[in-house]
């Protein structure tokens, strides 16, 4: 069930397309900012509303990265692998990062605070190594600042 | 005015807003259209000699007449841009979209009149979440200024992370709200696009020299190049160099003068080994292309391509294999899974090399390798990230055997910097 909230602003997303399903990934969007991630039944919901099969919607909700087909910790930390990012140190920064939470790539923290993942290249491979967490990006990283900015976030 | 594109972009990081955009003589661009007929701003564009620089490089002026128009014409006809970057080491439309975003939304005002479109979308790559929200906040005052809205309406589409949407046809079912893979072609874009209408599909820098075009003429615009192609290019360079960043340059700046005037140099204790001059789509350089003017034109005649113009420098600390693996992975891993050689080879490819970075690699491998840099070369597949991840790959072979034979007989990866998983 899609609350009320969550309709009027899919209904706001599908005025910008000439037709209703075309709006699909910008409804899980907005579900997804609502309850942090996307589950079978939101899906359906999801589908329902906007007039596909939920088979379908799967085959692109599992699609794209930014969209989660399963609980995230409230911060997701998402490293570029890429390989700028890769010249200038990816594998110490992720090495650091697994040590200071505990976990490795694609996993979450047992308090559900943090979900490490990976991340294709960010578009600020000057400023590499870099990362995003939710949604502000953190750039030049050493193995030194890494651990604060996973503090203060 | 030697920096159209970018010398107004502000240094603290803020964006032009509308008062500031006009007061610098935005949208003035508007009243020369308006003085022109849509064929004749397609005719100027296309006597510019503007080249696409989404990384293929086709003129942007033939694209344009390719879009049916008169009476007969279907409609509504769209315009896009291919706001979707996510090339690795490219990073040159993030500054664009984050410093100016009136600027491209005057852009896509000149193209949309020039092909008579009525609906324009901006597909941004969904990570780029400040571009994302000074893309809304300019549209929404583009509205209240009367500039949107009148002939033209205008959306931003934000993705969820995929390098296959930037495909233009894989985009379109993006937009559409399919999975992502791409189209057969023909029928190309401007006959049958989005949603079966005429669409035409840009990149975010090359709409942003429209205005610029209109407001100073041909011959201005030309005169910007010391290269064989027309206008500026934003270059950049990333790796280990003193100063990596990006900058708007005359097209046909050398890859010498990005890496040691602008780009510094390399930093202390590194040394160039090589570099890929546009993305990771693109050929491995050696020092001897360095001279080599960095324009479609110039990088065609010897056989090889610009790409993005944001080239990525290989230092002598880094695993060559370690960096062809990182590559590698991401086209494995980005692959919409729709043709053989790239949704199987590729797999086999990442697999191959991570052999050889974990000391596992034989020297019948090499020859597999070379197998699939061939597999996956043009004419195979459906779209160009096949050839795209056939690049690095086969250029990386050539350039660095004596790399690969080392890691065969040390059993292992001589380098500090390598990558195992
Ligand atoms: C796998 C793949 C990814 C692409 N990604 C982008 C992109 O992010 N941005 C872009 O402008 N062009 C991208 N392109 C190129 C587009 O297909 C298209 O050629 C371009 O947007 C056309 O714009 P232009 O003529 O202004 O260069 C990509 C192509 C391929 C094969
Ligand atoms: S080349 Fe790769 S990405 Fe392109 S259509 Fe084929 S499988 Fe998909
Ligand atoms: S490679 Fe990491 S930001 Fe581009």
């Amino acid at each position: 069930m899609l609350s009320a909230e969550e309709k009027s602003e899919i209904d706001h997303e599908i005025t910008k397309f000439p037709v209703r399903r075309s709006a699909c990934l910008e409804a899980l969007a907005v579900v997804q900012r609502h309850r942090g991630w996307v589950s079978d039944d939101t899906l359906k919901a999801v589908a329902d509303y906007v007039g596909m099969s939920a088979t379908e919607l799967d085959g692109i909700a599992t699609f794209y990265n930014l969209i989660y087909r399963k609980p995230v910790g409230k911060k997701v930390v998402r490293i570029c692998d890429s390989v700028s990012c890769f010249i200038m140190g990816y594998d110490k920064i992720r090495s650091k990062i697994e040590q200071e939470l505990g976990i490795q790539l694609g996993q979450t923290t047992p308090d559900q605070e943090f979900t490490l993942l990976p991340t294709p290249c960010l578009g600020t491979c000057d400023h590499a190594p870099a990362l995003m967490i939710n949604d502000s990006l953190h750039r030049d990283l050493n193995e030194d600042n890494v651990a604060q900015i996973l503090r203060h976030e | 005015m030697n920096k159209p594109l970018t010398g107004h972009i502000r240094t603290d990081g803020e964006a032009i807003w509308i008062d500031d955009y006009l007061k610098l003589g935005g949208y003035q661009s508007l009243s020369v259209i308006s003085k022109m007929l849509p064929q004749d701003v397609t005719k100027l564009i296309n006597d510019s000699g503007l080249m696409g620089r989404g990384g293929a490089g086709v003129s942007t002026g033939f694209k344009m007449a390719a879009v049916p128009m008169g009476e007969k014409a279907a409609t509504p006809k769209y315009l896009i841009c291919n706001a979707d970057e996510m090339e690795p080491g490219t990073f040159k439309d993030r500054w664009l979209l984050e410093g100016n975003p009136h600027q491209l939304i005057e852009g896509m005002l000149v193209s949309a009149y020039a092909i008579e479109a009525s609906v324009a979308y901006i597909f941004v790559r969904g990570e780029y979440k400040l571009a994302i929200k000074r893309l809304e906040q300019a549209v929404k005052e583009a509205y209240s200024k009367g500039f949107l809205g009148q002939s033209l309406d205008m959306h931003v589409h934000p993705s969820a992370g995929r390098y296959i949407c930037g495909e233009e046809t894989a985009l379109m079912n993006a937009l559409e709200g399919k999975r992502a893979t791409p189209r057969s072609k023909p029928p190309f874009p401007p006959a049958i696009g989005v949603w079966g209408k005429p669409t035409l599909i840009n990149n975010v820098e090359t709409l942003c020299n429209l205005p610029h075009i209109l407001n100073h003429g041909i011959d201005w615009y030309k005169a910007l190049s010391k290269g064989v192609n027309a206008g500026t290019k934003i270059y950049g360079v990333s790796g280990h160099v003193k100063k990596p960043g990006a900058w708007e340059l005359p097209m046909g700046t050398t890859a010498r003068e990005l890496l040691e005037v602008h780009a510094g140099g390399m930093k202390d204790g590194y040394e160039f080994k090589a570099l890929l001059p546009g993305g990771a789509s693109t050929d491995f350089w050696l020092e001897d292309k360095l001279d080599t003017p960095m324009d479609f034109a110039s990088t065609a005649k010897i056989g090889t391509r610009m790409g993005t113009g944001t080239m990525i420098v290989l230092d002598d600390k880094t695993c060559p294999i370690g960096m062809l693996l990182s590559l590698e992975k991401f086209f494995k891993q980005e692959s919409c899974g729709w043709c053989t050689p790239c949704r199987d080879g590729l797999s086999w490819v990442a697999e191959i090399l991570s052999a050889f970075e974990r000391g596992d690699g034989r020297e019948a491998d090499i020859a597999q390798l070379e197998r699939h840099a061939r597999l996956l070369g043009p004419g195979s597949t459906f779209c160009a990230l096949a050839p795209g991840a056939a690049s690095p790959l086969a250029t990386g072979l050539k350039y660095f055997k004596d790399e690969f034979l080392r890691h065969i007989q040390e059993k292992s990866c001589p380098y500090a910097n390598h990558l195992h998983r």
